[in-house]
């Protein structure tokens, strides 16, 4: 039996030992612990260092309000879990938990040096000391102050467990099972409603798990929830969710949930995840979060033993651990008096029950002196002492609200406060619903909801047992009713039990200036009421700009059990209400969450789709490099042996000039386009005209926004009077099909066209050279490929390697080629046909550098790269495109607007630098005279810049003011350390006659 | 995340959907009879009010059609949804019937 735990009671298994260890040293407690349970019982009230000042602290709460036990929980180097909550880490066989922010050790923290200067180290104390000399800030300051302040370590080992998410919807999602949450889950599955029920807690039962003597229906209350809880889990239509935390209420009632499945497990087994993210999509939701308690601020509040009067009393009544063997009760609030009186009959000396109203008065305090508990009114804390545990509280009577009667020192090992209990509201918040001020709870409560969602219970400031039974149900059955489910289910709930009366306050306790200790109000950064006031008197006014300043509230526990207090404090420093003070904003999560819960299965090869195109395969086995384009692999380069990517472009462009290469173009874009009133449909997209186009031809599109700019471009090919295969850029292809659905569907309904993507459907093999025809004419039938019969620019239907092909001759690099496309599945086979039938022409597989290189030796522009949304046709050097007997296309009449025929508008030119060894940076500005001051004005910028094997020189693309007038000067590229002279010339560098294309 | 009535699909994720702006703005016919100003006004003019507004969607990853929406931009609730050759709805018996 270890030192402070009861002999009888709680819902531990005593039945169950489980060993762990804290910060090295091993202890042991039973299943149904939680950490912290089992440290109290083992007598460890010391457990963490604070953030700023490094001062020892204490176990404060029994839940996700607790402040300060922050560990750390080691399986292995690969699963610590830095920043958990002692307080929700349920215990297991061989949990090793360690505390953070201490070195070299809890009792003994060297950094604790802090808290003597604490009173130099105000609010904004970074924000006001570290500011000079500014590199000092990153090479110095930071990483001192972030290894003194900080919260656990990430593990330095990839995480190897599994995450899942699923989905699910419901009829009534109901988040906390208390006995409003338990109670609204009766009603709505009565009703019938599909119910989902989630808790953060391993048990379900919220309060019902220390509820003392209180009986529901004649039953003492465990046996009611335990009943309950059995009658839930056998219906259909109820899904219960333990360990599972609400930590997101996102629009329309969507939430999310984290549920720790193995974490609380010694041997999980291996098939299951870790943890799982559900995002539930609910008709209705009933909030049923409960209410935390407050902590009051007063003069040395943050010693170990010092703890919330509920907390307290919870562990005792649910986990038979005795916090303490003399307590000195604080309060303003009712609930103290229960804490004292559960916790006195389980045998702790109440020493003084400091009350700091001068009128207390209800059958709490009627019970406490009938048990005889020295009760002291109108008398309050104004100090306390003890090093690693409260030793001692000096009281003092108030007089006229303020310290100043007779104080005495009172000994104890244990304090327990309560300021009152705030309602849970940040679900709500979360959900925008209005807050409203309730001057009798101290506390915000939900004022108005704004989605389709209600809150039972002690979160919307209803407290006690009966009311929260009641409301609950009442709740839960309008919550089905709306969910459109049966109505009318009734039931009331008979409960004996003396609960507090609602009350409290908000803010720092009356002390006096006799105070020197400092008061906490925020425990997890370190935040004092000092620092509060110190905020105000700097000139600090909204609520949100203190926060920041100060840091109150911004920890991991977002305030839970700061908040209010802090706003308090704001009113009593300033002189205006907690509502005129405002309030800060609730944001997800409620509690953290993990990052593995939060990606999911989204990792390494999951993390994002890639598309690879049907040759992927092959051009690996050659040892292809692969570039992104956006979510495509290309085949970048194909390095031989010892060749750096330099060297590969520069042989695979010769090799295209010079005989043949083979290009995997099947990332092109590609739109079915067929039906009557298909070439009137391409005719209002495209500048150009297609119901001239022969069946049996390409042409060149390109495709405008109504603004006028270059969006798109891509041949299109006519197969008959009413079917074209329409090509786009690899990026543009779902911009284009939202563009032509677009106007198919809103514009022009009339016109009898179908739009189907075939981007994955056809496999395209670009053979472009000299031999292109040499090459795959033997593989070719049903198709003459004689210049005669099949010119430069049409396209043919036949089969190659007897498989159904859309030949297209045509050319993106100003060679004779073709493209071949082939039902995806065959493309690989007739690429290596194709290679292998070009082998005695010395066939060479080029990648995407090399094939930029080539276009750009011919001036092709690349829409996105050369243009950049402000190009129009003209401006690109492609006016020549536009369809001169049309009246109307998209994006023609904003071509008439004064500004997109303005002489100075940029255009597309070539760019030769004066010394033909340098490349270009793309992107570098272009200026026309290098001597003027920076900074200098530009007219124009390069859009495209590479080594050209062909030229033996480096060549670039720019797109320059006038810059077709400027053909024939020089322009200057000023880069940092030397400035690059630059002749203009035409964007058409290499065959500027085109005769290549005829082989 | 919005929740988003398709009026042939009926509720998914707005995931499943592409906003397209604002909605009853007709392509002129004859936009080359336009003046410049006029061309402007429907290029880039938008009504961006504060309370109901109706708006295109398509359920792009869905059913691939687009329809018109009216959602309230304070609250970002959908009042309705319908086909585009649905008649445009009246907003200001709508923007009454959501008071009550």
């Amino acid at each position: 039996m270890t030192a402070c735990r009861l002999s009888r009671g709680g819902r531990i298994d005593r039945n169950k030992r489980l060993r762990f260890q804290f910060d090295g040293r091993p202890y042991e407690g039973f299943g149904g612990d939680t950490l912290a349970s089992a440290l109290i019982a083992n007598g460890v009230h010391l457990v963490a260092r604070s953030f700023k000042y490094h001062r020892p602290r204490g176990i404060v709460a029994a839940g996700a309000d607790e402040p300060n036990a922050l560990v750390t929980v080691v399986r292995d180097r690969a699963r610590c879990t830095p920043n958990l909550l002692a307080t929700q880490v349920e215990l297991h066989d061989g949990l090793v938990a360690e505390s953070q922010n201490r070195w070299p050790s809890l009792a003994l923290d060297l950094s604790a040096v802090n808290g003597f200067v604490a009173p130099l180290i105000p609010a904004g104390f970074y924000y006001k000391t570290f500011m000079w000399p500014r590199a000092a800030w990153s090479r110095l300051y930071e990483p001192r102050i972030r290894a003194m302040a900080g919260l656990g370590r990430a593990p330095t080992l990839p995480d190897p467990d599994r995450y899942t998410r699923r989905y699910a919807h419901c009829d009534v999602l109901i988040v906390g099972g208390g006995p409003a949450g338990l109670a609204a889950a009766l009603a709505a599955a009565e009703g019938g409603a599909q119910v989902l029920l989630c808790d953060e807690q391993a048990e379900l039962g919220g309060t019902l798990l220390a509820a003392g003597d209180a009986t529901i229906d004649g039953k003492a209350a465990q046996s009611w929830l335990s009943e309950t809880v059995a009658a839930l889990s056998r219906r259909d239509n109820v899904t219960l969710l333990p360990r599972t935390t609400a930590f997101g209420y996102f629009p329309h009632n969507m939430l999310a949930l984290a549920e720790r499945v193995t974490g609380h497990l010694a041997d999980p087994a291996p098939n299951l995840p870790r943890e799982r993210l559900w995002q539930v999509r609910a008709k209705e939701v009933v909030i049923a979060a409960g209410a935390i308690e407050r902590p009051l601020t007063f003069p040395g509040n943050d010693r170990p033993g010092i703890m919330l009067a509920d907390a307290a009393r919870i562990y005792a009544a649910r986990y038979a651990a005795r916090p303490g063997s003399r307590a000195v009760v604080v309060t303003v609030h009712d609930g103290a008096y229960r804490a004292a009186l559960e916790l006195a009959a389980c045998g702790v000396e109440i020493a003084a029950v400091a009350d700091a109203r001068e009128h207390p008065d209800g059958p709490l305090q009627a019970a406490a002196l009938a048990a005889g508990l020295p009760i002291r009114t109108a008398t309050t804390v104004t100090g306390t002492r003890g090093r690693q545990r409260v030793s001692a509280v000096e009281l003092s009577q108030l007089t006229s609200g303020q310290s100043g009667g007779g104080s005495e020192t009172v000994a104890c090992d244990l304090v327990l406060m309560s300021a009152g209990m705030t309602p849970s509201v940040q679900l709500f918040s979360q959900s925008r619903g209005r807050l409203r001020w309730d001057d009798t709870l101290q506390a915000y409560v939900p004022g108005g909801s704004a989605e389709r969602e209600r809150s039972a219970g002690a979160c919307r400031g209803i407290p006690g047992l009966q009311a929260a039974l009641s409301d609950g149900y009442a709740q839960g059955e309008a919550a089905a009713a709306a969910a459109g489910c049966r109505t009318g289910a009734v039931r009331a709930f008979a409960v004996s039990a003396i609960e507090p009366a609602p009350g409290g306050m908000s803010g720092a306790a009356a002390v006096g200036r006799r105070a020197r200790q400092p008061a906490f109000v925020d425990f997890q950064n370190d935040v004092t009421a000092r620092d509060l006031a110190l905020a105000v008197r700097e000139g600090f006014r909204s609520v949100e700009h203190v926060k920041r300043y100060t840091t109150t509230g911004m920890a991991t526990d977002q305030g839970k059990t700061s908040n209010m207090n802090a706003l308090g404090v704001l009113s009593q420093v300033t002189g205006a209400s907690i509502p005129e003070i405002g309030l800060t904003t609730s944001r997800n999560p409620y509690t953290p969450v993990t990052f593995g819960t939060l990606a999911g299965l989204a990792r390494r090869d999951l993390f994002d789709p890639v598309r690879c195109t049907p040759m992927h395969g092959w051009a690996e086995e050659q040892g292809a490099v692969f570039e992104d384009a956006g979510s495509w692999k290309r085949a970048h380069y194909f390095p031989r042996t010892g060749e750096a990517m330099h060297d590969a472009v520069k042989r695979e462009c010769e090799a295209v000039r010079r005989s043949v290469g083979l290009f995997d173009a099947s990332t092109l874009g590609k739109i079915e386009v067929i039906g009557r009133g298909a070439a009137t449909f391409l005719d209002r997209i495209y500048v150009n005209s297609f119901s001239g186009l022969a069946p049996g031809r390409l042409r060149y599109g390109v495709m405008l926004r109504e603004s006028g700019f270059v969006m798109d471009d891509g041949v299109v090919a006519r197969l008959g009077a009413d079917r074209f295969h329409v090509t786009t850029t690899t990026g543009g292809v779902s911009r284009v099909l939202h563009m032509m659905e677009d106007y198919l569907q809103t514009e022009w309904p009339d016109l009898e066209v179908w739009l189907t993507s075939t981007t994955e459907q056809w496999a395209v093999i670009a053979v472009q050279g000299l031999n292109a025809r040499k090459v795959i004419e033997p593989l070719v039938s049903g198709i003459d490929l004689s210049p005669a019969a099949m010119p430069h620019m049409s396209v043919r239907e036949g089969r190659i390697c007897g498989v159904p092909t859309r030949l297209f001759r045509v050319s993106f690099t100003g060679e004779l080629g073709y493209e071949i496309n082939v039902p995806a599945d065959y493309g690989r086979a007739v690429w290596e046909a194709v290679y292998a039938a070009g082998s005695a022409s010395g066939i060479v597989p080029y990648g995407t550098e090399a094939m930029h290189v080539l276009r750009a030796e011919k001036g092709y522009i690349i829409v996105g790269q050369d243009t950049d949304g402000t190009a129009t046709p003209d401006d690109v050097g492609l006016g020549w495109t536009i369809g001169k007997t049309k009246t109307d296309f998209i994006g023609r009449r904003s071509l008439a607007l004064p500004a997109m025929t303005a002489p100075s508008r940029k255009q597309l030119v070539g760019l030769l630098t004066v010394n033909s060894d340098i490349v270009l940076e793309e992107g570098a500005q272009l200026v026309a005279d290098p001597r003027q001051p920076v900074p200098m004005s530009s007219v124009g910028h390069v859009t495209s810049s590479y080594w050209s094997p062909a030229l033996q020189r480096s060549i670039a693309l720019g797109m320059v003011k006038a810059g077709r007038r400027r053909v024939g000067e020089t322009l200057h590229v000023p880069m940092p350390n030397k400035t690059i002279a630059v002749n203009v010339v035409p964007s058409q560098l290499y065959d500027p006659a085109g005769v290549r294309l005829n082989g | 995340m919005l929740l988003i009535r398709c009026p042939f699909c009926g509720e998914r994720s707005e995931i499943e959907f592409r906003h397209a702006g604002e909605a009853h703005i007709p392509r002129p016919l004859a936009p080359a009879s336009l003046s410049d100003a006029e061309w402007a006004d429907y290029l880039y003019n938008r009504t961006n009010p504060k309370g109901l507004h109706i708006e295109r969607w398509r359920h792009v990853h869905g059913c691939g059609r687009f329809f018109n929406a009216v959602r309230d931009t304070i609250s970002d609730f959908f009042v309705m949804t319908y086909k585009l050759d649905d008649q445009r709805p009246d907003l200001a018996r709508l923007a009454s019937g959501q008071r009550r």
